[in-house]
């Protein structure tokens, strides 16, 4: 058979071509790097450090807001045993059947990973089983922390966290699914200060998941940097005071500093304790608030606006002061066939116009501001009256929405030229339309946060900082763009006599806010009854003391309340006492307002 | 002095083998040493780790050794029919006696020792398989011997698949190589690869594809028989533009690509027509020849298409798929060669070094002690490890054939290609399958998948050779 010894070629052949494409099919997989790829994604596991959320303080060092040790219980079905069921069950207080559901549920995301048995454990729950904890095998607890709110107060201020949205998510890459972010409040608002900086650890885990050690050495792990402590402008003293004053009532009430734009309480009410938003019982109790009457999950100091009333007037007043339509002793008849008012003397000046709250007065100020004769034709001449007039009445904080630092704040209203030309269109309205403005009625809209800021205004006479919440950050005071100097187009003067006549509207007799009257303190201040169309007038009033160096500027809304003298005025007048002596002369008000309930009827 | 060598065994065996061997089983068991390797067993001689006790297996291997040199040269050829009927009992025995392990029934387990006796058969087919063709009056010119080597090939064949164990049936294919070099019909050699070849690729490549492809084979193919002759050359420049224009227009429209088989089909027509008419033309023999192939290919890769698409089962044809591991669920039974080839691909020019690779050491792959290993080799030795091994088993094979090709005995020629021929194709599918190249058949990579079994299997076949040869010039004096 030696002529075929010549085939063995074809066979050599054969054999290395087949080893050589084997060869080069390996040489491909070599530079096909996305295989590099599914391979760190196979053994790299991303764990994620996440820091501690910063403390929240109050103006005077008091902790608002901390973190509290909570523990998850994990289980890892596959490392799990025979275990005495009725002990866990006794345990956690969970039923035999929560207890094998909730196993279930673990094997059925797998077997080898942990999942959250059961979560956020307290700490009482959590030393009573951990003793016991060696007899559960596959089960581990993890520490995480969770926000405790202290005092059961400033719900609305401090806000809560919660798992953070699809859309955040989208929308900073920061984020991941499953991270705890603020959901309102200041936790939301200065958000970026109190989360810190999550740190990243990479490890090798095997095909079940399981870890096997650092990948690289650590070499491209990051540190979790904790989060910033930041102290509120909230003085908590007053905070709880104003939510005591203004408890079975429905409304809001916003103290500021005048001198800092500081916030000193942001009272929303209905509220309710902050505590209830965190942990397992959060959905619950979120569910329930979103369905309680007077939606107690709104920030009403910021969210809501109302028409200012006849506190508006001094707006009035300074504006057609500086555009010169009135001279200071300016006299108008109360003239009540246009506008309604009470029994009162002719006021015979701004200021008196002020103190008696003269709705005819104001009719008459605000013609002029509109109607001011620049052109033949009455609708375009109250069109451009209308426009300079918004213009200059805007600068006193109206129709802006401040970076206060909670979310949802509502910028209010002040309609212009734009807005009647759409609601009825252009040309065809003029100021017999609109007088309902000049007090405060109709389409004005102002937050009582706006309305604070506005008393503050006054009572610096002339400049105002943006109302701002945060005061500190890790102890160093915050000066930053949230507490900006804003100075109005107004002349001092103008101011005085305004602030005159707010004067004599609580210390004069036939004021219309005595019931703000504090002894030993000149408290200025302006009432205002708001008409609203779903019931009984709102009741505002907005003030500031001392007349001279005030400390302190406040506005109150009491919904369907009343008469504005009746109800704000004397909450405003127990605050600014309280926050400027420290106690109160007249504990039968206190008693008197702190036990009275006024609750709307209409569930809104 | 000349006759003192001739009879010690030590100067007369080829230590270039012995060396290789032992160099593929030293790297095996490194290997297999980090494939199982974790932190718990750092021991090497832990017999409770593979790696242990396949350090007991490699010393019981050199027992083995010894005694397969001990034994005379000529026991191998007298007893090659006892031994392959023994072969053959054993086969059967364990298909009524044997264990289930993944599916296959080709396990004895007495204790916990286990042993595949698919592995020893091997041996037993090659001697008897080389005992029948080396007999004196055997040629492939008498095509009862077909019979005689399908018979002797077939029935441990028919058991091992009765077993369940398809990839080691599939070993005794490679026989093919020896029947070719002792003188098999050569048509028939190459027909038969090149139906096993269109078979898989009919349903591994786009059909349409294929049949271009093969008709441009025919065609290049009828062009060289004729030479320089100007009716070739019209016949190839007519299907060289027609494939161009074909693949072109595919790239170009999805639509048209889908109906690129009735494309296919047109220009096979068209070009088998233009063929036709040449014949008859110049009178050339090889234009009808390469006609009569190129239609005959074609047919049969449409109708393998044909019948896997519309004749065959849903079940069946998963199966057909998986067994050619072309199956795209990466989670399901595509997994292993998913993972294989993300462990090999992640290995670079020089891998990720000893104990160090993540992906085998993690268990992402499995089977990767046995019929994985390459994995680990491709991960942590990189390509420079692939290189050397498929090098060295390249020598290997190379150098058993070109012993074989020096012996004077016929039977130890056509064992010694058997042996060659049985290695090929294990390292071929073995590796073939773990960088996806490859039908996922379960079997070992000679002297480096973990099992006794294999090793003294592989052993023994190749030292059995080695005995042989270093009895080579013994033979007719």
């Amino acid at each position: 058979m030696k002529e075929f010894s010549v085939r063995r070629y074809p066979v050599v052949a054969i054999f290395v071509i087949v080893l050589l494409a084997i060869w080069i099919k390996a040489l491909l997989l070599m530079f096909d790097s996305s295989l590099k790829q599914s391979a760190e994604n196979n053994s790299r596991r991303r764990i994620v450090q996440y820091p501690s959320r910063g403390i929240i303080y109050d103006r005077d060092g008091n902790i608002l807001v901390c973190n509290e040790a909570a523990y998850d219980l994990m289980l890892t079905p596959h490392q799990m045993q025979e275990f005495d069921t009725a002990m866990l069950c006794a345990d956690l207080s969970i039923t035999k059947e929560e207890v094998e559901s909730r196993i279930l549920k673990a094997k059925k995301y797998s077997m080898y990973r942990p999942s959250i048995f059961m979560k956020q454990i307290d700490s009482k729950v959590y030393a009573q089983m951990q003793e016991h904890l060696y007899r559960y095998p596959g089960f581990y607890v993890q520490n995480r922390t969770l926000r405790k709110y202290n005092g059961g107060i400033a719900a609305h201020v401090l806000g809560d966290i919660g798992e953070v949205s699809e859309a955040q998510i989208e929308a900073d890459p920061y984020y991941q699914s499953g991270d705890y972010v603020g959901k309102s409040g200041v936790e939301r608002g200065y958000e970026n200060i109190l989360r810190g900086e999550k740190g990243v650890s990479f490890y090798l885990v095997n095909v079940k998941g399981v870890v096997q050690g650092s990948y690289e050495d650590g070499k491209y792990d990051t540190v979790a940097i904790q989060g910033n402590d930041i102290t509120l402008t909230i003085s908590s003293e007053l905070q709880e005071y104003g939510e005591r004053l203004m408890a079975n009532k429905v409304g809001a009430v916003v103290a500021i500093e005048p001198s800092s734009g500081e916030v000193l309480a942001m009272v929303s009410m209905p509220t309710y304790d902050p505590q209830l938003m965190v942990g397992r019982v959060r959905g619950k109790n979120y569910d329930s608030l979103l369905r309680a009457p007077y939606k107690p999950l709104i920030n009403r100091a910021v969210s809501s606006t109302y028409p200012p009333g006849s506190t508006f007037k001094v707006a009035q007043a300074l504006v057609a002061l500086q555009e010169g339509v009135i001279t200071p002793n300016q006299s108008f008849p109360c003239d009540k066939s246009k506008v309604g008012c009470h029994n009162h003397p002719t006021p015979t000046s701004v200021s008196m116009g002020i103190q008696m709250s003269c709705n005819p007065y104001f009719y008459f100020v605000f013609r002029r501001l509109v109607q001011r004769g620049l052109d033949r034709n009455i609708y375009k001449d109250a069109a451009i009256g209308l426009g300079l007039w918004k213009e200059k009445i805007e600068t006193l904080g109206f129709n802006h929405a401040f970076n206060v630092g909670v979310p949802g704040v509502n910028k209010g209203q002040i309609p212009g030229p734009d807005y009647y030309n759409r609601l009825y269109g252009e040309g065809r309205w003029a100021f017999s339309t609109i007088y309902s403005v000049s007090i405060g009625q109709g389409e004005v809209l102002v937050s009582p946060l706006q309305m604070a800021n506005y008393a503050s205004i006054l009572a610096n006479r002339g400049y105002y900082i943006t109302p701002h919440l945060l005061k500190q950050i890790n102890g160093e005071d915050y000066e930053g763009e949230m507490a900006q100097k804003v100075v109005t187009p107004f002349d001092r003067k103008y101011f005085d006599i305004c602030v005159e006549g707010m004067d004599w509207v609580v210390n004069k007799p036939g004021g219309t806010g005595h019931n703000a009257y504090i002894p030993g303190i000149t408290v200025c201040g302006k009432t205002g009854t708001a008409q609203n169309p779903h019931g009984k007038d709102n009741s505002v009033f907005m003030a500031f003391a001392p007349k001279e160096d005030p400390k302190i500027a406040i506005a109150v809304y009491v919904e369907n309340a009343g008469f504005g003298g009746t109800w704000a005025a004397p909450i405003a007048r127990l605050m600014m006492e309280k926050y400027i002596k420290g106690e109160i002369s007249d504990p039968n008000l206190e008693q008197r307002i702190l036990t009275t309930s006024i609750l709307p009827n209409a569930t809104r | 002095m000349q006759q003192g060598r001739r009879n010690n065994i030590l100067f007369n065996i080829d230590w270039v083998i012995v060396i290789l061997y032992l160099a593929l089983v030293f790297m095996g068991w490194i290997n297999i040493y980090s494939a199982v390797y974790d932190d718990t067993h750092q021991s090497i001689l832990d017999t409770s780790c593979q790696y242990g006790k396949q350090l007991i297996w490699i010393g019981a291997a050199i027992g083995v050794i010894i005694i397969v040199l001990l034994i005379d040269s000529k026991f191998y050829s007298t007893f090659a029919y006892v031994m392959y009927v023994l072969g053959c009992l054993l086969l059967l025995s364990v298909l009524l006696f044997g264990k289930e392990v993944n599916g296959a029934k080709s396990w004895f387990e007495i204790g916990t020792f286990r042993m595949q006796p698919v592995e020893f058969a091997k041996i037993a087919v090659c001697l008897a398989l080389a005992r029948l063709m080396s007999s004196e009056n055997f040629s492939f010119k008498v095509v009862r011997n077909y019979m005689y080597v399908g018979i002797i090939l077939g029935i441990p064949m028919l058991m091992i698949l009765l077993q369940n164990d398809t990839g080691s049936a599939l070993v005794f294919c490679t026989f093919i190589f020896v029947m070719f070099r002792e003188g098999m019909n050569k048509v028939l050699f190459v027909s038969a690869f090149a139906l096993i070849f269109l078979f898989i690729f009919a349903l591994l490549v786009e059909t349409s594809l294929l049949m271009l492809i093969v008709g441009l084979i025919c065609v290049i193919g009828m062009t060289m028989l004729c030479g320089r002759n100007k009716y070739t050359r019209i016949v190839l420049y007519s299907a060289v533009a027609y494939s161009l224009v074909a693949v072109v227009l595919c790239i170009l429209s999805p639509e048209l690509a889908e109906k690129s088989i009735n494309f296919a089909m047109i220009g096979y027509g068209a070009i088998s027509l233009l063929m036709l008419v040449m014949f008859f033309i110049s009178k050339m023999k090889p234009i009808l020849f390469a006609m009569i192939l190129m239609i005959g290919m074609g047919g049969f890769v449409y109708s393998v298409d044909y019948i896997f698409n519309n004749v065959l089962q849903e079940h069946q044809r998963s199966r057909i798929m998986d067994l050619l591991g072309k199956n795209d669920d990466v989670l399901g039974t595509g997994y292993n060669v998913h993972q294989s080839k993300i462990a090999i691909g992640s290995g670079g020019m020089l891998g990720k070094g000893f104990l160090h690779g993540t992906q085998t050491k993690y268990k992402f792959v499995p089977e990767q002690s046995t019929d994985f290993i390459f994995c680990t080799i491709g991960e942590e030795w990189g390509l420079l490890g692939i290189t050397v091994i498929l090098v060295l088993f390249g020598i290997l094979i190379v150098r058993i054939i070109n012993k074989a090709e020096r012996q004077r005995s016929v039977f130890s020629r056509i064992y010694g290609y058997g042996v060659a021929s049985i290695l090929f194709f294990h390292v071929a599918i073995n590796i073939g399958m773990t960088i996806g190249l490859a039908p996922v058949v379960g079997i070992p990579l000679p002297f480096f998948s973990y099992g006794g079994s294999s090793l003294w299997a592989f052993t023994i076949l190749l030292f059995i050779f080695v005995r042989l040869d270093a009895d080579r010039l013994q033979v007719f004096r």
